[in-house]
């Protein structure tokens, strides 16, 4: 239990008031032999848990985070190695093993020290370091844009730092020079006055022998020569040639292949199943009952899913095999009444006195927004591969949470922690449904019962329709203008709210504001989806500002504007987009600009979309982004996620619907779940502030805005005011105005 | 039995011929590079060339690429030395997750093995099959036009 003991004296650390600065960085992996045959190579120093150092002085950055295309491999060797003034050449990178030394420490940090958009989700468990750190430690999470802002900033620098204090430490002592006479560059160790120089790695053994300093310095920015630079990502040449690996691409030897499907009604269990019906098939051995879910094992992947689909299964009722997506939306609207009728909504934020002012009379606007289910719908579909033998287990896999994930896994089992050992590999796309360990969780129970190691793979369809959904939501406001047309009250209820907590929150100077929200709980499973909560309120909050400058007869952008004098970062984001877009320039006719601005995550983005509509449908020529991230770390990457946060999103706002049928997800595959190809994609250029202030993330923050942006941009261009997603249920091209029925 | 030509390297293997041509490749040949996205010719992801011709592995039958030429990503570098539009992707940073990738550059290099200098509808038009979750669609424009560019500059070397 030596492990044990030593994170208790860090969080007591904590708990005494902020003795964690320095220490909790810069944890020596000589504490934890048995962590240096997982990360070091024969002759490698550990210097500590995020670094070692090679004779042929190569540097290989630990990092405790998935890469999921979002560059954070790249962008946290990268900060590690500017502070410790490596040559990023020999820098490479290394995903750290599912162990408890990497559990996200810096994450716990990061919130400690203020990061107060630390997703809701996270927060029992980050809370649980100093109430149960037994909880933390299965923290080893990707998601809520959060990797450079807290272990990049609380922990790779440090590292880095730190480790270049070390050698410099080392080498002084060595020449008997006083340290301040040292200069670092490039992985060398240089003594202008003696001439002397040496590379890292002929000081690593004695450097890694020192007591970590206490409090390393860390540059200031104009000291840095890596971060604000865009090197090639680290892992794109694999993903060029068929090389990269993804959970999917494992292979053991002796491996069979499982196919599965759940009960299609959530919470439907398995009541029968005729084996007989599929036993002497080619390549079947086994069909395994999982209690809400069958699986086949075959010798082959296609013959398990062959085998699955004439397999005779029958499911038991679960209670919601009559919901249908009307049902879902009926019930939203009457728990909003009823909670309106009872006083019951939960408050969400309350300034000065928004009933008040409304119930005062006045020019009232109001409207009612709503948004489907959505899939995450990843490339690569649900796969693990585990093997289950002697009380232990492995797995491979592609997740976003490995130690959250062999703890539930371990649960499952009825296993210790330690006896799961979770492999993580490229994930073929994350987006948060990589968090929720279900589809593991098979695997390792199919496994346990095969006997071998098995690869479970989920079907398209069985990927689509049992996901952890974003939810469908209502959203209902009411608003009061002046004579001037400046909004004097904001009320916002809707249903349903998870996290961000700050998600529907808008920045606009309103006196009176009042938001709030009442649970209506359905069947249907909630997940994380790219930007979470803000992916819904954004569109709600960003479309009805905009109705707001129309009731008032003002330019939708210049409303804006005027409502965020007292916010220089919003509006120095907003001028930027709407100056790019070339907001005053007159368009051809049938076309429409759209202005939106969100902040989500630390990051603040502003978009403009010019769309036209053909054929009743929006067709989006081009999009202007402007970010503000704090800082970017790496610029290139900063504009890839922003590119890829807008078709994720605009994908969802043109064609995005999951809809419940008889209780089970109605859509199956790319047919009826439509993606955005690539001759719909619009031009997308992306303009960077650095707004100076604590990094944002960069993930998500690209997806709330473009929804509402284009709904903006439609009215623009048409007069059609679209208040429910997706397009694809509106033929813009009639003259009724959608979602008018709804309000 | 079947016979299946792949890269250049003659296979007999013992699979049920209706087994589609994604599986024999991933399981019975390890060419994993090749990857399974949807398994209705929705997606793109297992896109393959079939005599220089691109086509859906997921819904290709083994038998039906018995006696034909079977080309995977893993046989897109010729000779060690990556294609145009290999280096192209590494240049213009295209993939995000990568997942994709593998079939978008199968489509795109049988696009220029037809029209060695596509304009973006064109390129568009060759690869509306392949889906992208990570968004890399115009980076894809701008890669598939750089390697354009680099094998007609290569072109006028050699001559």
């Amino acid at each position: 239990m030596a492990r044990w003991t030593r994170r208790a004296v860090i969080a007591t650390g904590v708990a005494a008031g902020g003795l964690l600065a320095v220490g909790v960085g810069i944890r020596r992996v000589a504490l934890s032999e048995s962590l240096a045959p997982l990360v070091a190579a024969d002759g490698e120093q550990v210097f500590h848990i995020s670094l070692t150092l090679a004779p042929d002085n190569g540097v290989t950055a630990i990092v405790p985070h998935a890469e999921m295309g979002q560059g954070v491999h790249t962008s946290l060797a990268m900060m590690l190695a500017d502070e410790l003034d490596a040559d990023w050449e020999k820098v490479s990178v290394r995903e750290a093993p599912a162990t408890r030394d990497y559990a996200n420490y810096a994450l716990a940090r990061g919130y400690l020290l203020g990061e107060r958009d630390v997703p809701g989700f996270l927060l029992p468990t980050v809370d649980g370091f100093f109430l149960a750190a037994t909880r933390f430690e299965a923290l080893q999470i990707t998601g809520g844009s959060l990797s450079v802002r807290t272990t990049g900033r609380y922990a790779m620098r440090i590292a880095g730092a730190a480790a270049r204090e070390m050698l410099v430490t080392a080498a002084a002592d060595a020449w008997a020079v006083p340290r301040a006479e040292l200069l670092t560059r490039r992985g060398e160790l240089l003594h202008a006055p003696s001439g002397r120089r040496a590379r890292y790695a002929d000081f690593a053994e004695r450097a890694a022998a020192l007591p970590e300093p206490p409090a390393p310095r860390l540059k200031a920015p104009d000291e840095f020569t890596l971060m604000g630079t865009s090197p090639p990502r680290l892992d794109v040449p694999p993903k060029v040639d068929g090389t990269a690996r993804f959970g999917i691409d494992v292979a053991l030897p002796g491996m069979r292949y499982a196919a599965v499907r759940a009960a299609p009604v959530f919470g439907a269990r398995v009541d029968s199943i005729a084996t007989e019906s599929v036993q002497d098939l080619p390549g079947v051995r086994r069909v395994v009952d999982l209690g809400d879910a069958v699986a086949v094992v075959a010798d082959g992947y296609w013959q398990a899913e062959q085998a699955l689909r004439q397999l005779d299964v029958r499911f038991t009722a679960s209670g919601n095999e009559s919901v249908d997506q009307d049902d879902i939306y009926r019930r939203f609207a009457d728990s909003l009444e009823r909670a309106a009728a009872d006083d019951a909504f939960t408050t969400d934020l309350r300034r000065g006195d928004a009933p008040g002012r409304l119930a005062a009379g006045g020019r009232l606007v109001s409207a009612e927004y709503r948004v489907p289910y959505l899939a995450h719908a990843t490339m690569e579909p649900m796969n693990c591969t585990a093997v289950v033998a002697d009380g232990r287990c492995e797995l491979w896999l592609g997740t976003q949470n490995p130690l959250g994930f062999a703890k539930d896994v371990a649960g499952a089992l009825d296993l210790d922690i330690d006896d799961v050992r979770v492999h993580n590999q490229y994930l073929g796309g994350g987006f948060g449904r990589r968090a929720f360990p279900d589809f593991a969780i098979q695997a390792a129970r199919i496994a346990r019962e095969a006997g071998t190691p098995v690869k479970l793979i989920w079907s398209r369809e069985e990927d689509m329709r049992h996901d952890h959904y974003r939810q469908a939501n209502v959203s209902r406001f009411r608003a009061l203008l002046d004579d001037t047309g400046r909004p004097q009250a904001w009320e916002n209820s809707y249903v349903d709210k998870h996290d961000p907590e700050e998600a529907p929150h808008i920045p606009y100077a309103i006196e009176n504001q009042l938001i709030r929200f009442v649970e209506s709980p359905t069947h249907v499973p909630w997940g994380f989806w790219r930007s979470v909560d803000h992916s819904l309120h954004a569109f709600f909050t960003e479309s009805f500002i905009d109705e707001l400058a129309v009731a008032a007869g003002q330019d939708p952008y210049r409303y804006r504007r005027a409502l965020l004098a007292g916010e220089p970062r919003f509006r120095a984001v907003l001028d930027l987009a709407a100056e790019r877009s070339g907001w005053d320039r007159p368009l051809p006719a049938g076309h429409g600009r759209g202005i939106a601005i969100h902040r989500s995550f630390g990051t603040i983005v502003a978009q403009v979309v010019e769309a036209t509509v053909e054929d009743g449908r929006p067709r989006v020529q081009r999009v202007v982004c402007a970010v503000d991230a704090g800082f970017a770390v790496h610029p290139d990457g900063l504009r890839a996620q922003m590119e890829s946060g807008i078709v994720y999103g605009l994908t969802a706002a043109l064609y995005g619907e999951i809809s419940i049928r008889g209780g089970a997800v109605r859509q199956g595959n790319f047919h009826d779940y439509p993606m955005l190809r690539i001759d719909e994609s619009p031009l997308i250029e992306t303009h960077i502030v650095d707004g100076g202030g604590p990094l944002g993330g960069a993930g998500e923050p690209g997806t709330p805005a473009i929804a509402p942006a284009l709904a903006n941009a439609v009215y623009a261009a048409t007069g059609i005011r679209v208040r429910e997603l997706p397009f694809a249920r509106h033929d813009l091209s009639r003259p009724e105005r959608p979602g008018r029925d709804i309000a | 039995m079947v016979t299946l030509t792949v890269n250049g390297e003659s296979h007999v293997l013992d699979v049920d011929p209706r087994t589609p041509l994604l599986w024999v490749l991933r399981e019975q040949l390890a060419l994993t590079g090749t990857k399974f996205g949807c398994g209705i010719a929705q997606c793109g992801a297992c896109t393959v060339h079939l005599d220089g011709q691109p086509v859906r592995a997921c819904v290709t039958p083994v038998a039906a690429a018995e006696g034909r030429r079977v080309r995977t990503i893993e046989d897109l570098a010729a000779g060690g030395r990556l294609h145009p539009l290999q280096q192209a992707w590494i240049d213009e940073q295209v993939p995000q997750c990568g997942y994709c990738q593998s079939g978008q550059l199968m489509a795109a290099a049988a696009l220029l093995e037809t029209n060695p200098d596509p304009d973006d509808e064109e390129i568009d038009a060759a690869l509306r099959g392949n889906i992208c979750r990570c968004g890399t669609y115009q980076r894809i424009r701008r890669g598939v036009r750089r390697a354009a560019r680099a094998l007609a500059a290569g072109e006028q070397d050699d001559g």
